[in-house]
C-alpha cells in the first residue's frame, strides 16, 4: 500500500513536470486573459476598483467618499494600536519585516517551516503571541479588523507580489483554486461563478466583481462604516450561497486567500477603502 | 388613532403659521437662523409641509441649479449630493429627500462671500428625488434629481 | 481634541473648505439590532463656519445628514492664510468647534 501510493506521488510529480501549463503563473495568465478578452475597455490597473471599474456612477461616489473618508477615525483607532507596545515594550513594527512597512503584498507566504499559508493577519498574531500576548481572532472587527485597517495602509502602493515556489506552497495553491472552482452550498455555487464567469454581470442589481483585484483593498467599511476583512467577506460570501462558512483564519480560508492574492499580482494594494 | 391626527394637524397649523410670517416678511431668514432650530420644518413628515415650513411653497423650477447626484445609490446611507446654484446672490441652499420620513435634511445659509455651492453627504431612506431649495433676492427656486436607492450589496 | 477634520486650501480665487466631523447622527428611527429598542435621536443640528472671522455658513441640519458626516463649501474673497473655524451643536447640547488655515 504505502509503496502503491510512493508511486501515485511520484507519478503527481512527473505528470505535474509534464503539465507543466498547469502552473499558477498560467492559471493568473488565463484568469486575466480571460477577463481582458471579455472587457476590453477596463485596464488592468483599474481591476483595483471591483465592480465599481465597471460602473463610472458608482465610482464617482467612491471617489466622493473617499475624497474625505468617513472611516479615518478608526484607523487612527488601528494606527495607535500599531503604534502601543507590548507590556514587554516591543512593538510591531519592531517584530516584523522592514518594520511592517511594503510587505502586505508578499503575503499569504507559504511558511516551509510550518508547513501552511500564513497570511498578514496571521503575521500579525505571531508577533503578539512572540511578545507574551494573546493572538487575536482573525475574525474579530474590533481587534484584528481595527488593527489591519491601518496596518495595511502601510504597504499602499506596493505590487501584490505572491509566490508559490515549492511543492508545499503548489499543495496549498491547488487547495484554495479547488475551493474557488468547486461548486458548494445549498444553491450550488462556485467562488468562480460569480467572480470569473460571470463577473462584470449584473446579478439583480449588483455588480458582480472579478476574482482579479479583490485582494488588493480590504479591509473596506461598508456604506463608510461597517468594517469587514477580506475572509469576513468569504464568510458572508458563503452565507449567500447557503454554505457554512469556516471561521476567518482557517486553513481552507487562508488556502483560499493565498490563491486569490496570487490572482491580484502585480496590482497596487491600496487599504483601507469604502464599498457598498 | 386619534391623537396622532390631532398631533399632526397641530404641526401642519404651526409649519402654515411659520410659512405665512415668512411669506409676509416678518421673519428674515437670517434671524430665524441665530433663532431656534426649525422643529417644524425638520419634523414634518410629507414634502408640502417641509416645504412650507421652509418658506419654500411655490418655488420655481430653474435650470439654474444643478442638483449632483448619483442615479443609483451605492448605500442608502452615504449618498453624496453636490448642489451648484448659478443664481446671482444665493442665500440658502437647502436639500430635501422627498421620500425620507422626514423630508428635510439641511437648510445652509450662506453669506459674505460663500458661493452657491455645497458637497454633502446625506441618508436616503427609498428610490425618490433629492431637492435642493435655493433662496436668493426673496425668491425661492428649486430643481431636483431621481436617486435610485436597491437594498442588499456585496462589498467587494 | 476636536472630532473635526478641516482640509482648507485657495483654488484659483476660491477658498475650497472640506471638513468631517465625528457624530453618529442617529435619526431616532433606527432600532438596535439586539434589543429591538429605538436608538434615540442624537444628531447635529446646528453648523457654523467662519472665514477670518466673518460667518459664511451657518447651517440646519436633520438627522439625515450621513453619519461622521462631510461638509464642502467654496469661499469667494478668501486668502491663503485666513483661518477657518467650524463648530457644531447637537440635539443634546453636546458641541464641537475646530480651526484651520487656508492654505
Amino acid at each position: 500500500m504505502k509503496k502503491f501510493i510512493l508511486a501515485l506521488a511520484s507519478l503527481g510529480i512527473v505528470f505535474g513536470a509534464i503539465a507543466a501549463h498547469a502552473s499558477p503563473e498560467s492559471d493568473r495568465m488565463k484568469v486575466v486573459n480571460f477577463l481582458e478578452h471579455k472587457y476590453p475597455d477596463i485596464k488592468f490597473d483599474d481591476y483595483v476598483y471591483g465592480a465599481l471599474a465597471f460602473d463610472p456612477d458608482a465610482k464617482s461616489q467612491y471617489d466622493s467618499i473617499m475624497d474625505f473618508p468617513p472611516f479615518l477615525d478608526v484607523i487612527d483607532q488601528g494606527k495607535k494600536m500599531w503604534e502601543t507596545p507590548f507590556k514587554n515594550g516591543k512593538t510591531y513594527a519592531e517584530c516584523m519585516p522592514n518594520g511592517g512597512k511594503m510587505i502586505a503584498g508578499n503575503y499569504p507566504m507559504y511558511d516551509e517551516k510550518l508547513g501552511k499559508v500564513v497570511t498578514f493577519e496571521d503575521l500579525i498574531n505571531q508577533c503578539r503571541v512572540k511578545n507574551g500576548e494573546q493572538p487575536y481572532s482573525n475574525g474579530d472587527m474590533k481587534t484584528m479588523g481595527v488593527l489591519t485597517s491601518y496596518a495595511r495602509t502601510l504597504s499602499d502602493g506596493m505590487k501584490m507580489n505572491i509566490k508559490v515556489d515549492s511543492p508545499g506552497a503548489v499543495k496549498a495553491f491547488d487547495n484554495g483554486k479547488n475551493l474557488f472552482y468547486k461548486r458548494h452550498g445549498q444553491l450550488n455555487f462556485a467562488c468562480a461563478s460569480c467572480h470569473l464567469e460571470a463577473a462584470g454581470n449584473r446579478l439583480r442589481s449588483e455588480i458582480l466583481s472579478p476574482v482579479v483585484g479583490q485582494a488588493v483593498h480590504f479591509p473596506v467599511f461598508r456604506g463608510g462604516s461597517n468594517l469587514v476583512t477580506l475572509q469576513e467577506r468569504f464568510v458572508g460570501c458563503f452565507k449567500m450561497i447557503r454554505q457554512v462558512p469556516d471561521q476567518p483564519g482557517s486553513t481552507r480560508f487562508n488556502d483560499l486567500e493565498y490563491f486569490m492574492s496570487y490572482m491580484s499580482n502585480g496590482l497596487p494594494l491600496h487599504a483601507s477603502v469604502f464599498r457598498k | 388613532m386619534n391623537n396622532e391626527r390631532r398631533q399632526i394637524l397641530k404641526g401642519a397649523g404651526a409649519a402654515a403659521v411659520v410659512a405665512v410670517a415668512a411669506g409676509a416678511g416678518l421673519l428674515k431668514p437670517g434671524n430665524v437662523f441665530a433663532a431656534d432650530w426649525n422643529k417644524a420644518a425638520f419634523e414634518a413628515k410629507d414634502v408640502a409641509t417641509a416645504m412650507a415650513g421652509i418658506g419654500a411653497t411655490g418655488a420655481a423650477e430653474s435650470d439654474q441649479i444643478v442638483v449632483d447626484a448619483p442615479n443609483i445609490a451605492e448605500n442608502g446611507s452615504r449618498v453624496p449630493v453636490k448642489v451648484t446654484s448659478k443664481i446671482a446672490n444665493t442665500e440658502h441652499i437647502i436639500i430635501l429627500a422627498e421620500k425620507n420620513t422626514n423630508p428635510l435634511i439641511a437648510d445652509f445659509a450662506l453669506s459674505n462671500g460663500a458661493d452657491g455651492f455645497i458637497s454633502t453627504a446625506i441618508k436616503l431612506g427609498a428610490t425618490g428625488n433629492v431637492r435642493a431649495v435655493v433662496k436668493a433676492g426673496g425668491k425661492v427656486y428649486t430643481a431636483a434629481k431621481e436617486v435610485k436607492v436597491t437594498i442588499g450589496g456585496c462589498g467587494g | 481634541m476636536s472630532g473635526i477634520r478641516i482640509k482648507a486650501a485657495m483654488s484659483g480665487d476660491n477658498a475650497v473648505v472640506k471638513c468631517l466631523m465625528q457624530h453618529p447622527m442617529e435619526t431616532g428611527f433606527r432600532k438596535d439590532a439586539k434589543t429591538g429598542q429605538l436608538i434615540p435621536a442624537h444628531f447635529i443640528n446646528h453648523v457654523t463656519a467662519t472665514v477670518a472671522g466673518k460667518t459664511v455658513l451657518d447651517a440646519q441640519w436633520g438627522g439625515a445628514i450621513s453619519a461622521n458626516p462631510f461638509l464642502e463649501f467654496r469661499v469667494a474673497g478668501a486668502k491663503s492664510g485666513d483661518q477657518v473655524v467650524i463648530s457644531w451643536e447637537d440635539n443634546k447640547g453636546e458641541k464641537d468647534s475646530a480651526d484651520a488655515t487656508i492654505a
